[in-house]
């Protein structure tokens, strides 16, 4: 298959090139927060590092890390890096964890970010041939925003479409032949479920690609989709505290995701020592933004644990690749001293023929917890009698007792009864109060 | 020969169950049967009504889950023992009945058993050389 570039220099660009790039910009970054973020200054002055100590990539361990609580403590101007009359924008987290975080933007950190969403969308395939439906909210979350003007870069005819309203977006979609999709996994999913009730078969669709993230979903939820929507579904990272959507991207061969390195430095740490730890190996996800402006973080803690690989792609990127993460350090939930993943409740659903539409309600009841998930049950698989269903129960209890080592209750409930905001949907809910 | 049955999902909460006769109400469709199945987590309504397609429609409009299946329906005399003799003649075919519920008659003096069965026209071949008189669709529209 032919490939294509949206930037082919960088996308291409030799391995050595690169740390030259990364380490030249690295050193001015460190220069511009030094002298304009107090609170980095004084994290870099308790550690006794200069800014002339960083004099290449191969310095960047001696920096201080920044974690999403510095974010909560600075919030919300304390790690901005320029002045608000030359900042244009305001993105902000989902808050599904904890505090909003805000991310300020200059115009050309909002070119960079588009950039690197163009390269994603080239990636997958688009051209400016191509209508591409942008079913990520609009508003302050970064997803709707990055691919957006990720779009309009590549030239994309780009339907706006924002989140919800799926009876519209079917519309759009087939009234306006859309090729390219973007949307959280379980809105795709979501809409793939509408086509089907409404007879439409994957062929029928005009859909050839789609560009999926924001939330963690498993390779098994990947073939659902694909399978339901006829397309290639590709995952793409990102978190608005480095910008939004596009820090790496899936290419043709969907074995991991780009990094968007000359802009994104990634490291992998011990996340109990904070060592830097080699290429290959598991561990936390570190980035380094070298080019942003407003709100440059320098080692900032994703929380997310994944792998870094250099292994050459048949897609001709030499750009570092970062396999999925396998879980966020924040969305483990530790019940009945067990370690739970909801990625790990996904794989059952999806093994045992159910759709991955699902919440885990955690609580405490005379000092145990109580762990029950609730999943939806399509028409095919409601029977009028009660035993089947408290069979069916039954048997996806045993199956996830046998993943996860500790037994749940499970509920079926009726399709579509699980809530869902901003097209994310609401994993877990945890109720225990511990203080 | 079977009648038609619907069957909706329903969480066990409050008001459930009157959010759905509400939209049967609304769309002029007659509840001629009722059963409830209840487990403290959910419950599985299983009605007779005038006109399923239309139940069911507007049902599945509202996001329920809803699953239309063929039920044996006999009619008894309304006397001791009917049911009985009626239940006997399948007992001893060893046809085995999943669940049942019975409705009167408004104006004869007959009641109606609804028989949820493994295999419907077993069961109803057997009730039919026993003498028994099963309903129809038309007999229900015509309650």
């Amino acid at each position: 298959m032919a490939q294509n570039y949206y930037q082919k220099e960088i996308e291409t660009m030799s391995v050595e090139s690169m740390k030259q790039l990364q380490s030249e910009k690295l050193v001015k970054q460190v220069k511009h927060v030094y002298e304009n973020v107090p609170y980095y200054k004084n994290l870099m002055d308790e550690k006794g590092v200069k800014p002339e100590d960083i004099k290449g990539i191969e310095d960047l361990y001696k920096l201080p890390f920044l974690t999403k609580a510095d974010l909560r403590d600075a919030y919300p101007y304390g790690l901005l890096a320029k002045p608000l009359e030359e900042c244009v924008r305001i993105q902000s987290t989902s808050g599904t964890t904890g505090r909003r975080v805000v991310a300020f933007y200059t115009q050309k950190d909002i070119d960079l970010w588009e950039d690197c969403c163009a390269r994603a969308i080239v990636a997958a395939g688009g051209t400016n041939k191509d209508v591409c439906q942008v079913a990520y909210g609009y508003g302050l979350f970064t997803g709707g925003a990055g691919l957006n003007g990720g779009s309009h870069k590549v030239g994309c005819l780009t339907l706006p479409m924002s989140s919800g309203n799926t009876e519209r977006q079917i519309q759009f979609m087939t009234d306006l032949s859309a090729k390219i999709l973007c949307c959280t996994p379980s809105y795709a999913a979501y809409i793939g479920e509408t086509l089907k009730e409404q007879g439409y078969k994957p062929e029928d669709i005009p859909l050839k690609a789609g560009i999926f993230g924001a939330e963690p979903w498993t390779e098994e939820m990947r073939q659902n989709i694909e399978e339901t929507l006829g397309i290639k579904a590709y995952d793409i990272y990102g978190l608005t505290e480095t910008s939004g959507p596009g820090v790496a991207f899936e290419c043709s061969e969907q074995t991991g995701m780009h990094i968007n390195e000359d802009h994104f430095l990634a490291e992998i740490i011990d996340p109990e020592t904070g060592e830097v730890l080699p290429e290959g190996e598991k561990g936390e996800l570190v980035f380094t933004s070298l080019d942003k402006e407003a709100f440059p973080l320098l080692r900032y803690r994703t929380r997310d644990i994944c792998v870094l690989s250099r292994k050459q792609c048949s897609c001709g990127r030499t750009l570092i690749k970062m396999a999925k993460p396998m879980g966020r350090t924040d969305d483990m939930l530790i019940i009945r001293g067990v370690n739970v993943f909801p990625s790990q409740i996904e794989t059952v659903l999806l093994n045992e023929g159910y759709l991955p539409n699902y919440q885990i309600v955690v609580d405490r009841a005379n000092n145990t917890d109580t762990f029950e998930v609730n999943v939806e049950m399509s028409p095919e698989q409601f029977t009028d009698k009660v035993s089947d269903v408290l069979q069916m129960e039954k048997s996806l209890a045993n199956a996830m007792k046998t993943m996860l080592g500790i037994n749940p209750t499970i509920h079926l409930v009726a399709p579509k009864s699980i809530v869902r905001s901003e097209g994310k949907a609401v994993r877990v809910i945890d109720k225990r109060k511990l203080v | 020969m079977a009648i038609k049955q619907l069957t909706v999902f329903v969480q066990n909460r409050k008001g459930t169950i009157v959010s759905v006769t509400d939209i049967l109400a609304r769309n002029a469709v007659n509840i001629r049967a009722l059963s409830i199945a209840e487990t403290e987590e959910f419950g599985i309504l299983r009605l007779i009504v005038n006109d399923e397609e239309m139940a069911e429609k507007v049902l599945a409009e509202h996001g329920y889950l809803i699953k239309v299946v063929d039920v044996v329906g006999v009619k008894i005399g309304d006397e001791p023992g009917k049911l009985t003799a009626a239940l006997d003649v399948l007992d001893k075919a060893d046809i085995n009945v999943e669940y049942l519920y019975a409705f009167m008659a408004r104006t004869e003096k007959h009641a109606y058993v609804v028989l949820r069965v493994e295999n419907n026209e077993t069961a109803e071949s057997i009730l039919a050389d026993a003498g028994f008189h099963l309903i129809t669709e038309e007999d229900i529209n015509k309650l």
